[in-house]
């Protein structure tokens, strides 16, 4: 088990490996998400008070969950890089930033444009909920702006790491806002029991695990260049480009 | 102890720094970052005199009175303790109705009336689809129950 785990920190290895999984990890989350897409579309009942409104539920909270999965991804392999010196786990970290940034700049808009026929507001300075989002926007513009503005690659990958470690505290901050403070956006719904019919909530999790899969092949997939990246003067990716499949 | 220990040790360490601080600072702002002000404490005059501020609770049942030929509504809300009238002149979201989760924006009237300038509806955790919400009415009822009963329980409830 040990074994298998180093070789999957060696940078040839991993790139073979998520070579494979990248694709499998994308198809079987395009299905899943396009299968929740339709069902939470067409398929379930819409609700009682929002009527069809409720419905981009179904894209805001995998991209918000994501946009917290995707910080914790980045500030843990961040620690794992500091502590145990793994190349690797600083490439992951780099590559998991945009994609965090992303989902994060996508859940801020599904509930904004939610937020205005059902709040009767596009956005509220002062809400915890909204305001620790956007700082979780921020820490990653942030992050990846340290990273770019370090030339050499050790050294950003320290002082990016130390950054994504005391941006925790946000994502902490994030997900018990609405149980800490008053809040304008409503308090957890979907590990909760009862506060959502089964029709309703079965595609929700559909939706997650899809936008997890989804999430996962991208990572891999920026994973592989910034490897590509960080190793190219190494004899392993020179002798790849030259062989006869072409590093494919 | 191996360099990779101390290492974890400080990552450790400062990890542990860094959540007392923020747990210290959050504490200390506590006031500051609740985005609306209970009814009880609105009612027990603990809201900023000076300023705006937003008052949150729910549509008392029967309270919503609507001025004939204007857009002037006056309603009150409850924490189901105590209840605050509120004034209002303009566009309600969609959500807004009796037995809702609102937040309003504005300041407290002389004549202890919160004059909002701005209504938002807070929307709670359920969904469900209407003809489920038809057979669980009493949800409502509950509330409005609540209203009543818990009408003279105001000011007690700081205790």
């Amino acid at each position: 088990m040990w074994k298998w785990f180093h070789q999957l920190a060696s940078p040839p290895h991993f790139y073979r490996i998520s070579l494979l999984i990248a694709p499998w990890l994308g198809v079987s989350g395009l299905i899943l998400v396009a299968y929740g897409a339709w069902q939470g579309l067409f398929v379930v009942p819409m609700d009682y008070q929002q009527g069809d409104a409720f419905r981009i539920i179904y894209v805001h909270v995998p991209s918000a969950y994501l946009s917290m999965m995707a910080y914790m991804i980045m500030a843990t392999s961040g620690a794992i890089g500091l502590i145990w010196r793994i190349k690797l786990s600083h490439a992951v970290a780099a590559a998991a930033a945009p994609i965090g940034a992303g989902f994060t700049f996508l859940a801020l808009c599904t509930g904004s444009i939610w937020g205005r026929p059902m709040w009767g507001t596009w956005w509220e300075w002062g809400d915890p909920r909204m305001m620790s989002e956007l700082i979780l926007l921020f820490l990653y513009f942030g992050y990846m702006a340290l990273r770019s503005s370090i030339d050499d690659t050790t050294k950003a990958d320290k002082a990016s790491a130390v950054l994504a470690l005391v941006g925790i505290v946000n994502v902490v901050i994030v997900h018990f806002s609405v149980e800490w403070w008053s809040s304008l956006h409503q308090g957890q719904t979907v590990f909760k029991k009862g506060t959502m019919d089964a029709d309703m909530r079965i595609p929700l999790f559909i939706m997650l695990i899809g936008f997890t899969l989804l999430f996962g092949s991208m990572l891999l997939r920026r994973i592989r260049t910034e490897v590509l990246y960080r190793e190219r003067r190494t004899r392993w990716v020179r002798e790849m480009i030259l062989s006869p499949k072409g590093g494919t | 102890m191996k360099p990779r220990q101390q290492r974890m040790l400080a990552v450790g360490l400062a990890a542990l720094g860094i959540a007392i601080a923020a747990g210290l600072t959050l504490r200390a702002f506590q006031d500051n970052m609740m985005f609306f002000v209970e009814v009880s404490d609105v009612a027990a005059g603990k809201y900023p005199k000076e300023r705006n501020f937003r008052i949150g609770g729910l549509v008392v049942g029967g309270s919503v009175q609507r001025e004939e030929g204007s857009i002037d509504i006056r309603f009150e809300v409850t924490d189901t303790a105590c209840t605050v009238p509120v004034s209002y002149s303009g566009v309600l979201p969609d959500l807004f109705r009796e037995g809702q989760g609102v937040v309003a924006h504005g300041r407290m009237g002389e004549d202890n009336v919160f004059a909002a300038d701005k209504i938002m509806a807070k929307h709670d955790e359920d969904y469900m689809a209407p003809e489920v919400a038809d057979s669980l009415s009493k949800h409502q009822q509950d509330i409005q129950q609540a209203v009543v009963k818990g009408a003279s329980e105001c000011g007690t409830s700081d205790s």
